[in-house]
């Protein structure tokens, strides 16, 4: 599911075509680009919300949201990497999940 | 039960506008959920903190609330789906980043295999990553071939064609079924780890299919057509006449087919199974047989 730019802006409380097109300019915000309209998927319009927040609420200036908005996304790729690593681990018949679970006691207590 | 507004945002009744927002944006920051991904207590909290705000940060309904015409309730905002919620699924790929990770490559080549082909916006195209799955097949499918269905992660469902004497532990590739690829980088590839369930009556031996047949002591004594499942249906054998439990006929070409192309055989261990009761008959007619043709099969 999608939704337009247009819908977007009025979706969004507070957000302005101006500061959305500034996001999209300096690649805050990444739309899907279809015959020259943007369309926004819904994580797309989460991450407008949390630019929002940022920019509107917390008053973060132009040089501290990219540095927030980098860390959250070094954040999330390690968590999701986490997650698939911890799947994987899970996968694995017990007594190599026990092997793991071992060599992992022993490094972290290193 | 709500709790009142200013004390939630930990301000006085006589807090200026300005200090309420000070007051909300400090709490903010520290218990946004999206600035506190995995936080579960942070969210609940955040909630009550902007319910809070939603009142007595707008002057026109902090009136209302202060003269008590309306209460703490009803200004809940509809649940929210933070940007977090999003964020660590495959659809929020083009925003993860894998840098934090850049440095594991200097002691773990791990590290670049797995992570190589995920997050990192914008960078040259790259093949997509393949996806692993178990499937669990019956002996027979195995041994004969057959489509299969395998429901992914996702919901979408697959026939895997299994194909004729697929061993346990094998591994099938279906190209293109995988992560998608970056650019114009072709997808990566389904990679279907098979199990095969065991069969109560077949074993397998390499492309050879062993099992064990009853027969009875007459058709043991006497010799008989008997007929015996194979994996290819049910076939007619000879039991030679005087067969011992243990012994083993072969049959050509009734196993699995090989990679070669070839069948492997069946092999049928025969066990002679005395009757239920042994009657007067029976009885009779052994202890006769006995002392003119007694053996011991011990010797030798």
């Amino acid at each position: 599911m999608t939704i337009s730019e247009q819908d977007l802006i009025v979706e969004v409380r507070e957000l302005s075509v101006q500061r959305l097109h500034k996001w999209i300019r300096l690649g805050w915000v990444r739309p899907e680009r279809r015959e020259g309209a943007a369309f926004f998927h819904d994580v797309d319009v989460a991450r407008v919300r949390l630019l929002n927040e940022l920019e509107h609420t917390l008053e973060f200036d132009d040089d501290t949201v990219p540095l927030v908005l980098s860390l959250l996304d070094q954040i999330h790729g390690l968590r999701n990497e986490l997650r698939c690593l911890t799947l994987a681990i899970e996968e694995q018949p017990a007594a190599i999940r026990e092997r793991i679970r071992n060599a992992y006691a022993r490094i972290a207590d290193e | 039960m709500t709790r009142d507004p200013y004390e939630v945002l930990g301000v006085a009744k006589t807090a200026s506008a300005d200090d309420i927002k000070k007051a909300y944006r400090k709490l903010v920051k520290q218990l946004h959920p999206d600035l506190h991904p995995g936080d579960k207590k942070a969210a609940d909290r955040f909630k009550d903190v902007s319910s809070a705000y939603e009142i007595v940060g707008d002057p026109e309904k902090r009136k209302k609330f202060d003269k008590g015409e309306i209460d703490a309730s009803g200004a809940e905002r509809p649940d929210q789906r933070f940007y977090r919620e999003y964020a660590n699924r495959g659809g929020a790929k083009q925003y993860q980043s894998n840098r934090g990770f850049a440095d594991f490559g200097d002691f773990s080549d791990i590290f670049s295999d797995l992570f190589g082909a995920a997050g990192a916006a914008g960078a040259t195209p790259m093949r997509g990553r393949n996806v692993h799955y178990k499937l669990e097949v019956d002996f027979l499918t195995a041994a004969k071939g057959g489509q299969q269905r395998i429901t992914l992660p996702d919901g979408k469902q697959l026939g895997v064609n299994i194909p004729e004497g697929v061993t346990d532990g094998q591994t099938l590739r279906l190209k293109g079924l995988g992560h998608p690829g970056r650019g114009d980088a072709p997808a990566g590839d389904a990679m279907i780890e098979i199990h095969v369930r065991p069969h109560p009556t077949f074993e397998r031996k390499g492309d050879d299919v062993v099992s064990e047949l009853a027969v009875a002591i007459d058709e043991a004594v006497l010799g008989a057509k008997v007929e015996a499942p194979t994996v290819s249906g049910r076939v007619m054998i000879t039991v030679p006449k005087g067969a011992s439990s243990g012994q083993t006929l072969r049959l050509k070409g009734k196993g699995i087919k090989a990679k070669s192309g070839a069948h492997g055989d069946h092999l049928i261990r025969l066990k002679i199974v005395m009757p239920k009761a042994i009657d007067e008959e029976l009885e009779k007619f052994m202890t006769g047989w006995r002392e003119r043709h007694a053996y011991n099969p011990r010797q030798e």
